[in-house]
């Protein structure tokens, strides 16, 4: 098979996901080289150099506290990606499981397990955010709980759907026919065919989660005092909205960007993976 | 219909059920005494003993739920202990607030949504339609509470066109609204994008159907069977996802709401988290989840409303 | 008689990812006024292009790339899209194939069919008179009563009445079946067949009658247009085609009809081999690599029409031989 015709190859011939991998892969580098990066420490603190207007020494200018902007957003990238990166895991594989479970399984299973997707969608998630930051102690693993929690039924849904398609299809009544067993047949058949409309789906909720990272942090309730992350730097920069507007572009744009950089490849993963539905942009 | 309604409002009611079930058990069954959780951390040693007393805490579980739900069906969500008072009592005064947040986002984002995701259809390819279609993304990647923030900044701050704060002077309508622009158009703006887009991936599924055809056949003008006899197919899957995205515009609210510091649900439950105080909360979360299970229920009643084929639907 | 539609040379292609695909090739034939003639040939022969051109409903990568449909004496092909539109619907109209999925799901039948009268300059009263008039005629059970039911609320049969009410209702010159009674079993097949023959003798209109069916083309038609590939391989009164086919191709149908005209099904009957690739139409002869009687000058040359008789012509070099 040439390339070209390959998953890469043809994601490569769409400018809008060359575009999409482009910023994730300035974003991943970024943050992994946050450290080279970074003009200055994050947590350094200049108090005489409070509220400083972009310079040539500080790109994004200082916050209240006289920490450099730019550095703070790069290492939030960091912060945004691993929480990202581990709930869209954690989240995927809890979702995957209960929706071929569901999928698969007899129907009281089925209705049960729907029951609860429907349960878990209907918990506003910064409100479910909020409500279970009195119960728990502030920091990453609260707001990576309260990320799966409000997503992984997300994942389960497509898993469900697209296990329920498969079932009828009769390569899989004819493995069942002969007597394959239903974990022969999720893992074999089921499992690989669901990795692509799975796959759209992290691209798409990937975004979303990081949102909630910075969303929760701006609140309050997310990633512990003083952890740069784009939601407290949104945070500072709200609190002193009148003195440093360049705080809340600096916590805003990198936010707006990787949620475009995962839009667009997902929709081209969309457009090569499930050609089907294509036009539905 | 009355029976498929029926179902949906019996479902409905046993998702509230377990949802609000198990965040109280949570609450309960959580290590550390909940009576300091419930009271906060400025409650006395006797304050808490009578409050675990007085609430039941001392019950198995599974009787405390139930309690609280016969004492939620009695209309009494519990006492906010550290301000003295019901905890109906903010929360429903917060309620309208977010409410009108809400249905203002929705009315504004709903409307334009559909108008651009059928005309990009109508025009399919063309530069307008490219347009839309950057312009929904780029909607739709601006976090809500960043448009918020930002559109304080611009329209509020800088230019001076809206107020930065509040929710208006009771009772003075045209004010009212006036407050309620900015956090309106910060929370729909996604929206706009993600109505759009289904709007016209659905009006461009409709428009090949063989009805559509047959419309044409009998000459019925083409801007009559786009807005009318497509349309009305197509916007049937931008309800239903509007019902279900009002579990999003809650959690949009909640910034909407400090951001421009407007009184509402989202800013009752922040300010009770930080206070810690719980009873406030659980009761905010009650009224969230029961208000997005009503939205979710609208959705399926306008959907019948536009589809005879549900209406139809035992 | 005059012809109440006179198409010529029709050929249209469509711009397909592989190249032009010649979906219609020098479609000639006309239709007299109150006439029904019918049009056979199997899936892929050009019947559904030849409508949409007709009615000016082609998809955008279609090219007209010559004739002329003259509808008494409009062109079809040549006139603007707002003179076409005043046309459709009212001088010639449409009954489609399946009418599960012919008629728009949300609006009543009743707004539908009052929609159609748009262009009247009646009140509506008069235009939901006028609804209620053809309904009946259609024979639907009371139709006043049935204004505000919509399409799922019919059964397939009424559903295809409605249809056929719609498109007759403005009592058009020309109507064209597409198919109608495919989708509909055989006891409906023949109520609908004899409502619209009735109707036709009424309005007195010419029905252009699209149909895999051999058996109702015989029992309905008096004129015959066979397509195949794109083209129209033989043309005649019914009588004499079915009595002496000229073309290969119509015996080949009519060959593997054992029961001619009697038995009815839903599928025309098959021919062994396949339909040419009409990105690339093999020279020569169309029919030539499915035919036994195929001789080196078809493969040389594209057979004209050849006259058999008055009104009768087949194109094949070999159609008078055949007879």
């Amino acid at each position: 098979m040439s390339f070209r015709y390959t998953l890469a190859g043809r994601l490569l011939r769409d400018p809008l996901a060359v575009l999409g991998l482009s910023i994730i892969v300035l974003l991943v580098l970024s943050a992994l080289f946050a450290d080279h990066l970074s003009p200055h420490a994050y947590a350094e603190l200049n108090i005489a150099n409070r509220f400083a207007s972009p310079s040539l020494e500080h790109w994004l200018g200082t916050d209240n506290l006289g920490r450099d902007t730019l550095s703070r957003v790069l290492q939030g990238g960091r912060i945004a990606l691993l929480v990202g990166i581990l709930s869209v895991v954690i989240a995927g594989g809890i979702g995957l499981l209960l929706g071929t479970l569901a999928g698969f399984g007899p129907r009281w299973l089925d209705n049960t397990i729907l029951f609860l997707f429907d349960t878990m969608r209907a918990y506003p998630t910064i409100i479910l955010a909020l409500a279970l930051a009195t119960l728990m102690p502030r920091g990453l693993s609260t707001v990576i709980i309260v990320v799966v929690l409000t997503s992984f039924s997300e994942y389960g849904r497509v898993a469900r759907t697209q296990t329920q398609s498969l079932r009828e299809h009769e390569f899989i009544a004819a493995e069942r026919a002969l007597g394959a067993s239903s974990i022969r047949i999720i893992l074999r058949h089921i499992l690989p065919n669901i990795l692509g409309p799975f796959f759209i789906l992290v691209a798409i909720n990937l975004p979303v989660v990081i949102t909630i990272e910075a969303g929760m942090s701006f609140l309050g309730v997310g990633v512990p005092p003083g952890t740069p992350s784009w939601g407290s730097t949104l945070k500072d920069g709200f609190d002193h909205i009148r003195t440093t507007p360049w705080l809340i572009l600096g916590g805003g744009i990198p936010l707006i960007l990787v949620t475009i950089g995962f839009t667009f490849l997902g929709e081209a993963l969309r457009d090569v993976l499930d050609p089907k539905l294509r036009g539905e942009r | 219909m009355g029976l498929y309604f029926l179902q949906r409002f019996a479902l409905a009611l046993s998702i509230l059920f377990i949802a609000v079930s198990a965040l109280y058990a949570i609450m309960v069954m959580l290590p550390g005494d909940p009576t300091s959780v419930l009271l906060g951390p400025r409650a006395t040693e006797e304050m808490r003993a009578n409050y675990a007393l007085q609430m039941g805490l001392n019950d198995p579980v599974i009787v405390q739920i139930l309690n609280f739900w016969g004492r939620i069906i009695n209309g009494d969500l519990g006492q906010d202990v550290l301000r003295n008072r019901p905890v109906s009592e903010p929360v429903l005064q917060a309620l309208p607030y977010t409410a009108a947040l809400i249905a203002a986002a929705i009315i504004w984002s709903a409307t334009l949504g559909i108008l651009l995701g059928a005309l990009s259809a109508a025009k399919r390819n063309t530069a307008f339609d490219r347009i839309t279609g950057i312009l929904s993304v780029a909607f739709i990647a601006a976090p809500s509470f960043v448009v918020a923030l930002w559109s304080l900044l611009v329209f509020a701050v800088l230019l001076r066109w809206f107020p930065a704060i509040g929710a208006g002077e009771p009772g003075n309508l045209p004010d009212q609204l006036y407050h309620l622009i900015l956090p309106g158009f910060a929370i729909g703006l996604s929206w706009v994008g993600y109505i759009a887009r289904i709007v016209r991936a659905s009006m461009l599924e409709v428009m090949s159907e063989n009805h559509i055809r047959t419309a044409s056949a009998f000459g019925i003008p083409r801007y009559r069977i786009i807005y009318i006899y497509a349309l009305r197919v197509a916007v049937l899957p931008a309800v239903t996802v509007l019902g279900v995205g009002v579990g999003g515009l809650l959690s949009s609210a909640v910034f909407a709401e400090i951001v421009f510091a407007r009184p509402g649900i989202g800013k009752l439950i922040y300010e009770s988290v930080t206070s810690r105080n719980y009873p406030v909360v659980m009761g905010c979360m009650l009224v969230s989840i029961g208000f997005f299970l009503t939205c979710t229920l609208i959705a399926d009643f306008i959907n019948a409303l536009l589809d005879p084929r549900l209406r139809s639907k035992k | 008689m005059k012809a109440v539609l006179q198409v010529q040379n029709l050929s249209v292609d469509f711009e397909t990812q592989r190249g032009r695909l010649q979906a219609l090739r020098d479609v000639s034939f006309s239709i007299d006024a109150g006439e029904i003639v019918g049009v056979v040939g199997e899936s892929g022969c050009g019947k559904s292009t030849l409508i949409a051109s007709l009615m000016r409903l082609l998809a955008d990568n279609a090219i007209l790339r010559s004739g002329s449909a003259l509808l008494q004496d409009k062109d079809l092909l040549q006139i603007s899209q707002r003179d076409m539109q005043a046309l459709r619907g009212r001088d010639i109209s449409v009954v489609f194939q399946d009418p599960m999925t012919a008629l728009n799901p949300v609006i009543s039948i009743g707004q539908q069919m009052i929609d159609i009268q748009h262009r009247e300059q009646i009140s509506k009263a008069e235009k939901r008179k006028r609804v209620i008039n053809i309904l009946e005629k259609v024979g639907i059970p009371d139709p006043a009563s049935r204004l505000n039911a919509y399409p799922h609320e019919f059964s397939g049969g009424m559903r295809q009445r409605v249809c056929i009410a719609m498109a007759l209702m403005m009592r058009p010159k020309l109507l064209i079946a597409d198919e109608p009674t495919t989708a509909l079993d055989a006891t409906l097949e023949v109520q609908v067949l004899r409502l619209l023959q009735e109707l036709q003798s009424e309005i007195g209109c010419s029905i252009l009658f699209i149909s895999h069916h051999l058996g109702v083309i015989a029992e309905l038609c008096s004129k015959v247009i066979v397509m195949y590939a794109g083209e129209v391989v033989e043309y005649g009164p019914v009588s004499q085609i079915f009595r002496s086919p000229s073309h290969p191709y119509t015996r080949k149908l009519l060959e593997c009809d054992p029961g001619r005209i009697k038995e009815r099904s839903h599928v025309l009957p098959s021919i062994p081999g396949e339909l040419p690739d009409l990105t690339q139409p093999p020279p020569g002869c169309i029919f030539r690599l499915r035919c036994d009687l195929a001789t080196e000058k078809c493969l040389k040359q594209i057979p004209e029409a050849q006259a058999v008789s008055t009104d009768h012509w087949a194109k094949c070099h070999y159609a008078e031989s055949a007879q």
